[in-house]
């Protein structure tokens, strides 16, 4: 081991381009295997009849006209928005609210723990254990609503309230992390500008809408972006509940996707609902990306 | 799947005298039977049901006594579960040589080329229908006349009460023997449940001013919409009017989802909640639990299948007692008649040593131990008297399960092809019959399109 020479030529070398390459080389070994790969191999797939055990063969774009024309991938697209729409619609803005406050008010860490501890719930307990909570008949949420002398609502079992049930429940889950995130948004807004703002004799409410919430908007625009592509992947917490039902009131596209493939054999068309999948969520993203411009920011 | 190799380690030779020795301990006592060689085979063996784990353990271990050079590795796993492992275990070529199988599943592992004809196998080629209770080997039939599966029990279905209650409300348990039922006005079955319906305001469902909305006892346990097949729903209303799933006993090429019999069956049964006599789909969604129910005092009586026993006989706190079907339209009650079977995998290595392990858990020897466990109704009739013997024990009359098979009473469980997919789209409209939010009659338009799956599948 001579290591004096080494250690000279370092200094002289400064370019740390292969060092760099192999600390991302375990990183990129994953994400090739188990995202590129499968990804590359789906699209083909769907272009395939496959079930599975038999070879697959293939169909062109078949699969993709049976998509048009099936009633079931349109209802599971309606499905699929309207929880995204509630889930992601409450969420953000409470998760804002969380955060300001947790800003403004306490600088608490334990408050900041406790406001993340729903997060550390699995998806599947916390589904669980508000089906329980929510049960028609045994939940303590429907004694308390005829407590109230309010009718017993059907939280999981009636076509109107199981979407907006299963999207409440995430927010419950992800509020806290979300406001984290733009928590930690917050902290990069210069105190100087809300003291100025406070000079100017600004109200809380005013300095949030004209100072806190344009120079958090790369920061939203970001938090919107990820979890919007998070809220489109729903499945656990709707196989956990409802399993789809009542009818196909819940039956997110996730769902549809994983009933295709692991209970009708039918991997092909599964794929390429996948793909659908993939292709919406990227004109999603692109499109949220343009409007918030998450590229940029006004803070200098 | 794998083979336990005894290998001497070559780094140590302490090991390798050691393992010698064993190796050549096995292969003395493998001469006795029919012997592969140096090695000892285990044969991976899964079932889903884990009450019937512990009789099944004590099953393999008599094989294991009996054949030295095989060893017998058991894995349960919960129904949901099962069926995505197996899956999931056929891709991977490493799935269990000998699997418990279901009548709904196995049709498409037959014609993916997944499961052995047994009677193409040594050990299990001389096996006489007659061996089991009628019928049960017919339905591991097929169409071909290969043996799918060797059957190992059986299930049928009967009415659940709490004796208490029943008692309560003035009946005894011997009116509960001798109901009848029509579509048409419900029979005396009717009658019976909707007496036992009790209101908030303690009004009886026969009586006038009960309040159908406001119900605190239901006379009937929902079990759900029941699907494709109603086994416990309605498969035994529409049964006893003679309807029957498909176009044959098994392999049918069509289904009669658009009979009037089956649609003015369906039509009663889910007008029961509009009366007030059970729950609405509301209260149940999709994870129904009538045994809860029963035990909570919410229903009074709850038709379900055999196989369920133990889960009744646990509830706390009501006096569990069991009655026949009501008698239908065709003079007599009808229960679905559903059976498991044991399949051998295709990729396992030793389908020969399998096939024993097959014929030994198909054999009086084992069925007459998993009878006397008490949990299930075994498929070969010394099996069942056990199990009939075991539950008398536990206090349990089962003749309510037996009688269907012995009278021959018994709808067939529909074994066809495509049964995913003719799942996954006749499922949801059930649940909307129930619901109230569809026509009975729109299962005609239905029935075409199973039909359509079918000669497509």
């Amino acid at each position: 081991m001579s290591a004096p020479p080494l250690r000279a030529r370092r200094a002289t070398r400064r370019d740390d381009t292969r060092l760099a390459l192999l600390f991302i080389l375990p990183a990129t070994v994953g994400l090739v295997t188990f995202y590129f790969w499968p990804m590359i191999r789906g699209l083909w797939l769907s272009l395939t009849s496959w079930d599975l055990l038999s070879p697959a063969e293939f169909v062109g774009l078949q699969n993709y006209r049976d998509m048009a024309a099936d009633p079931v991938f349109w209802n599971a697209l309606r499905v699929t928005a309207l929880y995204v729409v509630i889930n992601i619609g409450v969420q953000t803005v409470a998760a804002l609210l969380l955060a300001v406050l947790m800003q403004r008010l306490s600088q608490s860490t334990l408050l900041r723990s406790l406001v993340l501890a729903p997060y550390l719930v699995s998806n599947v307990v916390a589904a669980l254990v508000f089906l329980w909570i929510l049960d028609f008949q045994l939940g303590i949420g429907n004694q308390l609503l005829t407590w109230l002398g309010l009718d017993r609502i059907g939280f999981f079992t009636s076509q109107t309230w199981a979407i907006p049930t299963i999207a409440l429940v995430n927010v419950w889950r992800h509020m806290g992390y979300t406001a984290l995130l733009i928590f930690a948004g917050l902290q990069t807004i210069p105190h100087t500008v809300y003291e100025a703002a406070r000079m100017d004799g600004a109200s809380e409410t005013r300095t949030f809408f004209r100072i806190t919430v344009p120079l958090l908007r790369p920061i939203l625009g970001l938090v919107l972006i990820i979890s919007v592509i998070g809220s489109f992947q729903v499945f656990d917490t709707v196989a956990v509940t409802t399993n789809g039902g009542p009818v196909d009131a819940s039956r997110v596209l996730q769902l549809y996707i994983y009933d295709k493939a692991f209970a009708q054999f039918d991997f092909g068309y599964a794929s390429a609902l996948s793909v659908a999948l993939l292709v919406l969520l990227m004109v999603v993203t692109f499109v949220q990306y343009r409007i918030t411009r998450a590229g940029q920011t006004d803070l200098n | 799947m794998r083979t336990t190799t005894l290998r001497p380690s070559p780094t140590r030779r302490r090991a390798a005298a050691i393992a010698a020795t064993a190796a050549a301990a096995v292969a003395l006592a493998g001469c006795a039977g029919s012997s592969t060689g140096q090695q000892q085979v285990t044969l991976d063996y899964w079932l889903w049901d884990a009450n019937q784990l512990p009789a099944y353990q004590t099953c393999v271990d008599a094989f294991e006594e009996q054949n030295p050079d095989l060893h017998v590795r058991i894995s349960q796993y919960g129904w949901d579960d099962y069926w995505r492992k197996l899956t999931a275990s056929f891709v991977a070529g490493a799935g269990p040589d000998v699997f418990t199988d279901h009548l709904t599943r196995y049709p498409e592992l037959a014609d993916r080329g997944l499961v052995l004809d047994l009677s193409t196998l040594e050990a299990t080629a001389g096996v006489d229908a007659g061996e089991f209770q009628e019928g049960l080997a017919d339905l591991w039939t097929g169409q071909g006349g290969e043996l799918y599966g060797m059957p190992k029990d059986f299930d049928t279905i009967a009415l659940f009460y709490d004796a208490a209650l029943i008692e309560e409300a003035g009946l005894s348990p011997e009116d509960l023997e001798t109901l009848d039922w029509n579509p048409d006005d419900g029979g005396s079955f009717e009658e019976v449940i909707a007496h036992l319906s009790v209101d908030a305001n303690g009004v009886r469902g026969d009586e006038d001013g009960f309040d159908a909305d406001n119900v605190e006892v239901y006379g009937l346990a929902s079990n759900g919409s029941g699907g494709v097949d109603g086994q416990t729903q309605w498969s035994w209303l529409a049964g006893s009017t003679g309807w029957t799933f498909t176009n044959a006993d098994v392999w049918g090429t069509e289904y009669n989802f658009d009979d009037p019999r089956l649609q003015d069956s369906l039509e009663w049964l889910f007008g029961l909640v509009d009366k007030g006599f059970m729950a609405p789909y509301e209260e149940v969604g999709t994870e129904p639990n009538p045994q809860q129910a029963l035990g909570s005092g919410r229903a009074a009586i709850s038709a379900n299948g055999s196989w369920m026993l133990p889960s009744y006989a646990s509830l706390e706190g009501i006096d569990l007692g069991i009655a026949s079907l009501p008698s239908g339209p065709v003079g007599h009650p009808v229960s679905m008649y559903n059976g498991l079977g044991d399949s051998i995998s295709s990729q396992s290595e030793h389908p020969q040593e399998a096939a024993r392990l097959v014929r030994f858990l198909g054999s009086d020897d084992c069925q007459v131990l998993v009878g006397q466990a008490g949990v299930v109704f075994p498929a070969r009739p010394a099996g069942t008297e056990a199990a009939r013997e075991a539950f008398a024990d536990q206090g349990l009359d089962v003749s309510p399960f037996l009688d269907r098979v012995e009278n021959q009473d018994t709808l067939f469980f529909p074994v066809t092809r495509s049964y995913g997919s003719i799942t996954a789209l006749v499922t949801p409209i059930m649940d909307e019959i129930y619901i109230g939010s569809r026509d009975v009659a729109t299962l005609t338009e239905v029935n075409a399109q199973v039909n359509d799956m079918l000669a497509g599948g």
